[in-house]
């Protein structure tokens, strides 16, 4: 259900650029919401998936290792040693 | 290999995490749309939310438009190819773009993300108890390192704020999903006079509609 939502909707979006589309630009207005869709739809996802535990907000490993991956990141600027410490870290963080 | 280890863990079976790799073939909409699954939240906030997050697509698909050939079925078929890293490859740097260099670099692309989709899926099944060795954590991770790398603008850093601070406020109160999706209002913080005048700089300073 969810891949065939995520199939179509993906399908449509890619196929009315360059048909509907083909050639005209898109009104500034919309480009510059875009461009800003990422960042605030990743926040919300870091934030909902770090800081909360079903309904309610809690602070516990998980959070831990995703400060821990952030900073690798921060300084590293690899994705695969933000993730692979940040799974390390709440798994340490858990077994204390 | 990260999205089938991941989707995995989100309790998708490997036949269903490559299907979605080999149909969606969007790597950041499939990752919110999993992740929201595994969150608790339903198909239809993980759809809007994957929806919301390929929305780039729309304009990217836009500019690349003229460059393909062909009526509009083809050009509408050349346009599922377009990814973020072959968009950018062949991207000539005045507005045009090099067709064939962009349906290979995805042909390439295609054949990894399905590949690697399966491996990971496969060898996700051999980790152990996935909470002792700390995988929910990959998700969170895994997003905050792709929104480290888009907080480059002063007003992204206000947006990815402003979205965090929605989210949290809604956790208590709505179903897992919803306030990831409300928090995506906090982008229309592009509609205001001077972003949209920044929007108009940068379209203007590469040379491409974008």
């Amino acid at each position: 259900m969810t891949i065939a939502g995520c199939a179509a909707v993906t399908a449509a979006i890619k196929a009315t650029g360059p048909i509907a589309l083909g050639g005209r630009e898109l009104p500034t207005w919309f480009t510059s919401v875009v461009i800003l869709l990422s960042p605030a739809l990743l926040a919300a996802l870091v934030a909902t998936q770090a800081f909360a535990e079903g309904d309610h907000l809690a602070l516990d490993a998980d959070t831990a290792g995703v400060a821990a991956g952030g900073l690798v990141f921060w300084f590293t600027r690899s994705i695969v040693g933000c993730v692979v410490i940040a799974a390390a870290a709440t798994a340490f963080v858990r077994a204390l | 290999m990260s999205f089938g280890i991941l989707a995995d863990e989100a309790g998708f079976s490997d036949i269903a995490a490559v299907i979605m790799s080999a149909i969606v073939f969007a790597g950041s909409a499939q990752f919110t749309a999993i992740s929201i699954l595994a969150a608790g939240g339903g198909a239809g906030a993980a759809v809007a939310a994957a929806t919301l997050m390929n929305s780039r697509f729309l304009p990217m698909s836009a500019a690349v438009g003229p460059s393909f050939s062909g009526g509009p079925l083809r050009r509408a078929a050349k346009g599922q190819a377009v990814v973020d890293h072959s968009w950018a490859l062949s991207s000539r740097g005045d507005g045009s773009f090099d067709q064939a260099l962009l349906l290979g670099a995805s042909a390439i692309a295609y054949c990894t993300w399905v590949g690697g989709t399966a491996v990971g899926a496969i060898w996700g099944d051999a980790l152990g108890d996935p909470d002792a060795l700390g995988l929910d954590a990959i998700f969170p991770a895994f997003f905050f390192g792709l929104l480290l790398n888009e907080l480059r603008s002063h007003r992204a850093r206000g947006v990815a704020a402003l979205g965090t601070a929605i989210a949290l406020v809604l956790v208590p109160f709505t179903p897992p999903g919803v306030p990831v999706l409300v928090a995506s209002l906090a982008s229309l913080v592009g509609l205001t006079k001077r972003a949209r005048a920044e929007a108009q700089e940068r379209q203007e300073a590469e040379g491409e509609p974008r």
